[in-house]
């Protein structure tokens, strides 16, 4: 998937990957994360 | 070695709450929205006290099977009961809902608490049997007329407690207009304080032929909620609470927060008081979640199976000096997910598992368990959560394989050898990873353990301070 330029909105999990890891990740991509959240399912 | 303060007893408790499950964040938010849309499915979905207690988990966590001998029961466990399963575990008790009513009386100080007659009677029975009350201290409690009880509920001053579909008593709110002491927050506390006293008391219990109460010099408390007032919103210290209502008179305390690592932290604190000499014997004790019951029951409800997450837990732990009667803390080799070490799960694994093992010379398979977030996969996988524990071991494992520990194709045997099946109802800071303390320990007594190391995540972004999380770990070793 070719993510520059795209918009993204970024939801982690704390146990998976986590929000700041999939922000940037997706940022050295090219994309613009406009919000990105952790969440913990336990 | 310097020998570092022990972990000499562990109490593991559950109380059966199916009539509290209503007032779960969850369900109590859905109930609030669209009564008529959850209430049938919400009812008719939860277990009886029988099987709670024939629930191979429930019997793991008190203590009555390993945990490992789960992977050898076919799933769904809810199918698999243990048959003359027994609610008096090695570790501590499973109790039913009426023993619970009993004890949140008992614990209710402020007088907010209202229950018939009848209830409070056949709580003390249950309670007195199980050793965990005088029958003074259950006959001193006065139960109340049914107008006590309905007339706050109708005017919107108090909240029921249902018992079997009935309601058998209630829990008034504490202030008219404080947003910290409305009735479901009080009943939060009360629940998490009553189930430390649960816990608290039960160890008292396993010790008491060499140790009165008085003994205990401190305790610390890892519960989650936030008791306090509109002043002081988690103003704390429900451990001299707990302490108090458990009979540890001579003790006081503090709370200790860091989300569902609060209890882990708790420890290695009791730990470094008591290496440093100023408390020779330090209790750590934390009580049950009421907000996480019921927290997935959409998605049980959805698979038409029990709603597993009915129970509160409690936990309460012994560490004294070091002696040859129990594991001991290895304070020299804690491990701390640091605010520099960034939030990749490489870097916590790296902090709370490889940093450790490194200072103590030791190399992943020198552990023979580990135990991190040990929520049940039966709780969380119907909702699209996952096995936590799994997750959590593939990431040790992994990064064992990036440091040419563990060869790829031996990632899975490494887990089944080294890690443990999730067991712990979804009540954060005693799933994680200190459920396992008291199995831990029973392992390390007969000589079947070694080394295990305990690691315990907190997910302080939730509360929208910051965006890390926070972790901590230690090694404990016979």
């Amino acid at each position: 998937m070719d993510l520059k330029g795209k918009r993204v909105l970024v939801i982690g999990e704390r146990d998976g990957v986590n929000g700041p890891a999939i922000e940037a990740c997706v940022k050295s991509a090219g994309a613009q994360v406009l919000y990105a959240e952790t969440l913990c399912f336990v | 070695m310097t020998r570092f303060p022990a972990i000499t007893a562990v109490a593991n408790v559950l109380a059966h709450a199916p009539g509290l499950v209503r007032y779960g964040s969850k369900p109590l938010r859905d109930l609030a929205a669209d009564p008529g849309a959850w209430q049938g499915a919400l009812t008719a979905r939860l277990r009886s006290y029988d099987a709670a207690v024939a629930y191979p988990p429930n019997q793991a966590f008190i203590g009555n099977r390993d945990p490992e001998t789960l992977r050898e029961l076919p799933r769904p466990w809810f199918t698999a009961p243990d048959l003359g399963a027994s609610s008096d575990g090695a570790f501590g008790d499973l109790i039913d809902e009426t023993e619970l009513l009993g004890l949140l009386k008992l614990c209710d100080r402020a007088r907010l608490v209202q229950m018939d007659a009848v209830t409070l009677g056949a709580a003390g029975v249950g309670l007195a049997r199980r050793g965990l009350v005088t029958p003074d201290e259950m006959t001193r409690l006065v139960p109340a007329a049914d107008a006590a009880i309905r007339t706050p509920i109708a005017s919107g001053d108090a909240i029921p407690l249902w018992l079997g579909g009935e309601v058998r008593g209630s829990i008034a709110r504490g202030h008219e207009e404080d947003e910290a002491l409305t009735a479901n927050v009080l009943l939060e506390n009360l629940a998490a304080k009553s189930t430390g006293v649960l816990a608290l008391r039960r160890l008292l219990r396993q010790v008491e032929h060499r140790l009165a109460p008085d003994q205990i010099e401190f305790v610390l408390a890892g519960s989650e909620e936030a008791v306090g007032d509109r002043y002081q919103r988690g103003g704390g210290n429900l451990a001299k609470a707990i302490a108090e209502s458990a009979g540890v008179g001579r003790a006081t305390g503090f709370d200790v927060k860091s989300f569902c690592a609060s209890t882990l932290y708790g420890v290695f604190n009791a730990a470094a008081l008591v290496q440093a000499g100023i408390f020779s014997r330090v209790g750590v004790v934390a009580g049950g979640s009421l907000a996480k019951l019921g927290m997935k029951y959409r998605a049980h409800v959805a698979k038409e199976m029990p709603i597993l997450e009915d129970v509160l837990a409690g936990i309460a732990i012994l560490v004294e000096r070091g002696s040859d009667a129990g594991p001991c803390i290895r304070l020299d080799t804690l491990g701390m997910h640091t605010v520099a070490a960034g939030s990749s799960q490489q870097a916590v694994v790296e902090a709370l598992v490889m940093a450790p093992l490194a200072k103590a010379g030791y190399r992943l398979r020198d552990v023979d368990r580990y135990a991190t977030e040990m929520h049940n996969p039966e709780v969380t996988e119907p909702a699209g959560s996952g096995d936590v524990p799994t997750g959590n071991y593939r990431l040790i494992a992994a990064l064992g394989a990036m440091r040419g520990e563990i060869a790829r194709d031996a990632i899975a045997a490494f887990i089944s050898a080294h890690g443990l099946p999730g067991y712990a109802p979804t009540q954060g800071h005693i799933a994680s990873a200190v459920c396992y303390l008291a199995h831990a320990l029973r392992a390390m007594r007969s000589g079947k353990m070694k080394r295990a190391l305990f690691m315990a995540k907190g997910s302080l972004f939730l509360g929208r301070m910051t965006e890390a999380a926070d972790g901590v770990s230690f090694l404990l070793e016979a």
